[in-house]
C-alpha cells in the first residue's frame, strides 16, 4: 500500500512537471492567430444570437404600439413583463411548483421502472420476444389518447397527470435502454463469460457499464417527454401548474398571461436539461476521470 | 507423462434455421504441459468452435475434453482455461488494475495472496505504474499486454489464443507477439493458439495443427524445430527452416480462392 502511495506520488509529480513545460512552451504566432479567430468567431454568433432576439421583441413591442398587430390577440413584450410582475404577487411559484413536482415524479418513476423493465425484458430473451409487439404498438399510440382513461381511473388530480408523464416517457426508456442493452459488445460478454460469469456478473460488470450513455441519452429524452406529459395532463384536468395557467389564459383571453407561462415553461425545461447535463458530466468524472 | 489437455472426436454441429452444419469432424489431439500449438485452417472451418469448445462456452455435439486426465463438463466454464480474444476488450471505466483483477472478482477469488501475484505481474510486466490509468491511456501493445495479465491473473493451466492480435497493425503485431511468447515462456504456460496467418503460426509455435476446410479435420500436426539457442518468434522467421514450414503448411492447407 506505501509503495503504491510513492508511485503515485511520483506519477502526479511527473504529470506536473509536463504540464509546466508545456505552458514554457512558446506559442507560435499561427496559434495565436488560430485561437483568435476561434474566439472572435464564438463572439460573433454570439452577438448575433442577441441581437436576433433583441430585434424580435422590439419588433413586436413596436408593431404592436403603433397599432400594426392587435396586442390583444398578439399580447406584446411589455405587458407580458408587467404580468410577470404581478405573477409574483399572485400563486406563481405554486404554479410552478406543481408543475417541476409532478414532471420530476413523472419523470424519476419513468426512468427507474422504464430502466428495471428493461433489465428484465435483457433478462430474459423469451420475455423480449413475447412482449416486443405490445411494446411496439404501445411506442406509437398517442398516449394522449388515453387520457380520460386515466383520468377514470386514477382520479382527476396530480396522480392522473403523473401517470401520464409516466406513460409518455417509460414506453421510450424501456425501448432505448433495451436497444442499448442488446447491442453490447459481444466480445466484452465473451470475455467475461470465459471468467465464468453469471448473467448478474455480466451484467453490472459490462452491460449496465458500458451503457451509461444510453441512460443519460434516454434520461436527456425523458425530461423533454415528461413535460409534454405534465402539461397535457394538466390541460384535461388540474388546478394548478403552468399548463392550468395556460388553458385558463387561453379561456379568458389573458394572451399575456399565456406567453408568460409558455417563456416560463421554456425556462424550467432549458433548466432541468442542463440538470441532466450536469449530473451526466458528473457521473462520467466519477467513474472514470480520463473520459 | 500424462497429456495437460486430450481432446477425443471431438464433433461440432450447428443447428442453423437452413440447415445442418457440421463444423468439426473427430478432431483429436494432445496437448503437453509447456507447450506452444498453433491451429490454422481456412476461415469459416470452426478454429474458433474448437477454442470455445476447450474453455467450455460452447457444447460439442460428441466427443470429450480432458485437462489433466479430468473430463470437462460441456457447457461450464473451466477455471483452469484462460481465453484470450481477437480486442483486448478492456473495460474503459475501470482501472487496469482493476481491469487485470476483473477475472479474480468475477470468480470470487480477491484474496491477498491471488492479489500479490497479479501485482508481481504488473511489476514484471512494467505494468505497475499504470495500475490507476485507464486503458485509454496505453498504447496499443500496452493494452495487449494488461489483457494477458487479466488472462493470467486466474492462473489458468492451459491460455487459448483466438487470433488474439488480429485486431493490432501489423508492426503492433510482430512486437506484441515477441511481448506474449516472452512472457508466456517465462511464465511457463502451456497456449493453444488460433490463427489465419501461417507465418505467425510457425514463429511461435512448438507443434502446428492444420485443419481441413468445413467439415473440418485435423489435416496434418508438423512439430516446429529450430536448433536456436534463444528462439524468438522475430528471429525464427530468419532460420532457412522457417521458409520449408511455410511451404509444407501452404500446400496442405490447399487454399483455392
Amino acid at each position: 500500500m506505501f509503495k503504491s502511495g510513492v508511485s503515485q506520488g511520483r506519477w502526479e509529480w511527473k504529470k506536473g512537471t509536463n504540464q509546466q513545460s508545456g505552458e514554457d512552451q512558446a506559442v507560435s504566432p499561427e496559434r495565436l492567430l488560430f485561437l483568435e479567430n476561434k474566439k472572435k468567431r464564438k463572439n460573433q454568433i454570439r452577438f448575433t444570437q442577441i441581437f436576433l432576439l433583441i430585434f424580435i421583441l422590439l419588433l413586436w413591442e413596436v408593431t404592436a404600439r403603433l397599432g400594426i398587430i392587435d396586442s390583444f390577440i398578439m399580447s406584446q413584450p411589455t405587458r407580458i413583463l408587467k404580468t410577470f410582475a404581478n405573477l409574483s404577487n399572485n400563486d406563481l411559484m405554486l404554479h410552478l411548483g406543481v408543475t417541476c413536482y409532478e414532471t420530476l415524479v413523472g419523470f424519476l418513476i419513468g426512468a427507474c421502472g422504464g430502466t428495471c423493465i428493461a433489465i428484465a425484458l435483457w433478462w430474459s430473451d423469451f420475455l423480449s420476444k413475447v412482449f416486443e409487439p405490445f411494446l411496439v404498438v404501445l411506442n406509437s399510440l398517442p398516449k394522449i389518447a388515453l387520457g380520460p382513461v386515466i383520468i377514470i381511473w386514477v382520479g382527476a388530480g396530480t396522480n392522473a397527470i403523473i401517470v401520464m408523464a409516466l406513460a409518455i416517457s417509460m414506453i421510450v426508456t424501456v425501448l432505448e435502454m433495451l436497444n442499448g442493452f442488446v447491442n453490447t459488445d459481444s466480445e466484452k460478454l465473451k470475455m467475461v463469460k470465459t471468467f465464468g460469469a453469471n448473467r448478474l456478473q455480466t451484467f453490472t460488470t459490462v452491460v449496465f457499464p458500458s451503457n451509461i450513455h444510453t441512460l443519460f441519452n434516454s434520461l436527456k429524452i425523458n425530461i423533454g417527454l415528461s413535460l409534454v406529459g405534465v402539461i397535457a395532463g394538466e390541460f384535461l384536468v388540474s388546478k394548478a401548474g403552468l399548463g392550468y395557467l395556460i388553458v385558463y389564459g387561453g379561456q379568458v383571453f389573458k394572451l399575456d398571461l399565456v406567453m408568460a407561462s409558455v417563456i416560463i415553461l421554456s425556462i424550467v425545461a432549458a433548466l432541468m436539461y442542463q440538470a441532466v447535463v450536469i449530473l451526466e458530466r458528473w457521473i462520467t468524472r466519477l467513474i472514470s476521470p480520463s473520459r | 507423462m500424462q497429456d495437460l489437455l486430450r481432446v477425443e472426436d471431438l464433433v461440432a454441429k450447428y443447428q442453423a434455421d437452413n440447415g445442418e452444419i457440421t463444423a468439426l469432424e473427430d478432431i483429436s489431439f494432445t496437448v503437453q504441459e509447456g507447450e506452444f500449438i498453433s491451429i490454422v485452417g481456412p476461415s469459416g472451418c470452426g478454429k474458433s468452435t474448437l477454442l470455445s469448445m476447450i474453455a467450455g462456452l460452447t457444447k460439442p455435439t460428441a466427443g470429450n475434453i480432458v485437462i489433466e486426465g479430468e473430463p470437462l463438463v460441456p457447457g461450464k466454464v473451466h477455471t483452469s482455461i484462460g481465453y484470450m480474444l481477437q480486442r483486448d476488450n478492456l473495460l474503459e471505466w475501470r482501472t487496469i488494475f482493476r481491469n487485470v483483477t476483473l477475472g479474480l472478482e468475477i470468480q470470487h477469488t480477491m484474496t491477498s495472496e491471488n492479489i500479490e501475484y497479479v501485482t508481481n505481474l504488473l511489476k514484471t510486466y512494467g505494468l505497475y505504474e499504470f495500475k490507476d490509468k485507464y486503458p485509454s491511456q496505453l498504447s496499443g501493445g500496452m493494452r495487449q499486454r494488461a489483457a494477458l495479465i487479466r488472462t493470467l491473473a486466474i492462473r489458468p493451466k492451459i491460455l487459448l489464443l483466438d487470433e488474439a492480435f488480429s485486431a493490432l497493425d501489423y508492426q503492433t503485431r510482430l512486437a506484441v507477439t515477441e511481448d506474449v511468447y516472452r512472457i508466456l515462456k517465462q511464465e511457463n504456460k502451456t497456449a493453444l493458439m488460433v490463427t489465419h496467418d501461417i507465418p505467425e503460426s510457425i514463429s511461435m509455435a512448438d507443434r502446428v495443427i492444420v485443419l481441413s476446410r468445413r467439415p473440418a479435420h485435423i489435416q496434418g500436426i508438423h512439430t516446429i524445430s529450430f536448433d536456436m539457442p534463444d528462439r524468438t518468434p522475430l528471429n525464427c522467421r530468419e532460420h532457412p527452416k522457417f521458409q520449408e514450414y511455410f511451404n509444407t503448411i501452404w500446400k496442405e492447407l490447399d487454399v483455392h480462392v
